[in-house]
């Protein structure tokens, strides 16, 4: 024996295999004249066992859709389809921003905004078309369609939860296929406004805009939950709108407005919206 | 061309390295989290770190215990934070069936005894247990001396004990010298 004194750290050292062999002995010469000993360090193999046998059938699970994607770069930005997403979104946004005029036109936004009244609907119609128009604006734009991005994603959060006076958080769509590009602030009706642009793998962009003008979105009188329960896949409070080739979806919750903005379909704006209130939703 | 191609088939590849540990990932957030959706969301958020940290990739001489320090982190950062509220909900959480009673007694109060662990030794008890990971690992996974690791070891296997043996405080330990 070497004599070294055996502490409690190298009876676990040895219950793990992390000892030489000649260690390992005197350990077990020690414990054999100690059965209280040997029976406290058999309990604690028997926790390793009991810990393997109650967690290991998650090794067996199917993966769920969104680890799969967020695991793969095909869920993220890889380079290989990026030149055709370039031409694709320069096309797409240009035909988008045009067709976008005619509508902010139409509906006298190049008016200032003192002519949204104040009453819950205007203000809704407006958070919307703020929220289309900050759409077509920065999604066609290759090189700075955000100010921050994505890989400062920390920053970005801090930023604007700064300049917002609360909280914001970028809600994760990667199971969706969107990944977050970044973000920037925007001057809302009466203050700052984020906006979280995200992308999916062909490239299309979609945003998220966030205001904490309540007042923007108009009130409803059910709580979250009530409206989650009479409706899974839609909260009745979704308030679709077209805003010229831009689709917004809109709904109030909290102290906070959001709208997603995307010319995508509605039904796909219905699925992206739905993950973001039940990521970002009833939150005070 | 040839340099996108190349950044290409760098991206697939390292993807391929991520989901070869994303089951294990997701044994241990279980085990460190509890609910599933939030385990999930754990795994979630130490994937899209790893990307965001892709430039790195070619230092890292160990892929596991660096994903296992990038889910310690952030882990340890929404348990500190008193949680922004916006991240907190989980609507349909409150209306899923709860899970059928189907583990025996025993399993059900090993993850409750569980729960009740500090985190610090939960979590490298869960390293060592599930991950089969040596004292060296795992301390380069949480950041901390290997000595802490094996003192925290040996208070969370004692604490775990005493937990499942329906003792509130664990018996005391012989002092450790070193």
């Amino acid at each position: 024996m070497s004599g070294a004194p055996i502490t409690e750290a190298d009876l676990h050292a040895w219950l793990d295999g992390q000892l030489g062999a000649e260690r390992a002995q005197e350990i077990e010469g020690y414990l054999a004249e100690r059965p209280e000993e040997a029976a406290r360090l058999a309990t604690y193999r028997r926790q390793t066992r009991e810990l393997r046998a109650l967690f290991d059938p998650v090794l067996d699970e199917p993966l769920p859709a969104r680890l799969r994607a967020a695991a793969r770069p095909a869920g993220r930005f890889g380079a290989a389809w990026r030149a055709a997403a370039a031409v694709a979104l320069l096309v797409g946004g240009v035909a988008a921003g045009w067709l976008l005029r005619g509508s902010v036109e139409a509906r006298g936004l190049g008016a200032p905004f003192a002519s949204s009244g104040g009453a819950a609907a205007g203000d809704r119609n407006s958070l919307a078309r703020r929220a289309a128009v900050a759409y077509a604006v920065y999604s066609p734009d290759q090189r700075r369609a955000v100010e921050v991005g994505a890989e400062h994603e920390d920053q970005l959060v801090a930023w604007l939860t700064k300049r917002m006076g609360a909280p914001m958080k970028a809600p994760h769509l990667q199971a969706l296929g969107y990944g977050l590009e970044g973000g920037r602030l925007l001057p809302g009706g009466q203050g700052p406004v984020a906006q979280f642009m995200y992308r999916d793998a062909g490239g299309a962009r979609l945003t998220l805009y966030v205001s904490n003008e309540p007042a923007a979105a108009g009130r409803h009188g059910a709580g979250p939950s009530a409206r989650v329960r009479s409706a899974p896949e839609v909260p009745a409070a979704f308030q679709f709108s077209r805003e010229g080739t831009v689709n917004v979806l809109t709904w109030a919750e909290g102290s906070f407005a959001y709208a997603v903005a995307s010319d995508a379909g509605r039904d796909e704006l219905a699925r992206v919206s739905t993950e973001v209130y039940r990521q970002l939703g009833p939150a005070r | 061309m040839t340099t996108r191609a190349r950044i290409g088939a760098a991206a697939d590849e390292h993807g391929e390295r991520l989901l070869v540990w994303l089951p294990r990932l997701r044994r241990y957030a279980r085990a460190l989290v509890g609910r599933r959706e939030d385990a999930d969301d754990l795994v979630q958020d130490t994937l899209e770190r790893a990307w965001s940290r892709e430039d790195r990739w070619q230092a890292v001489a160990d892929m596991r215990a660096w994903l296992f320090s990038i889910m310690h982190n952030l882990h340890v950062d929404g348990a500190r934070r008193a949680r922004l509220p916006l991240v907190e909900l989980d609507e349909s959480a409150a209306e899923l069936p709860a899970p059928p009673p189907a583990e025996p007694l025993a399993v059900r109060d090993l993850q409750a005894a569980l729960e009740r662990l500090p985190v610090e030794q939960k979590e490298v008890l869960l390293l060592v247990a599930l991950e089969d990971m040596s004292y060296a690992d795992a301390a380069r996974a949480l950041g901390i001396p290997i000595g802490t690791v094996m003192s925290r070891l040996a208070r969370g296997r004692e604490r775990l004990r005493a937990l499942m043996d329906g003792r509130s405080e664990p018996a005391r330990l012989k002092v450790v010298k070193g």
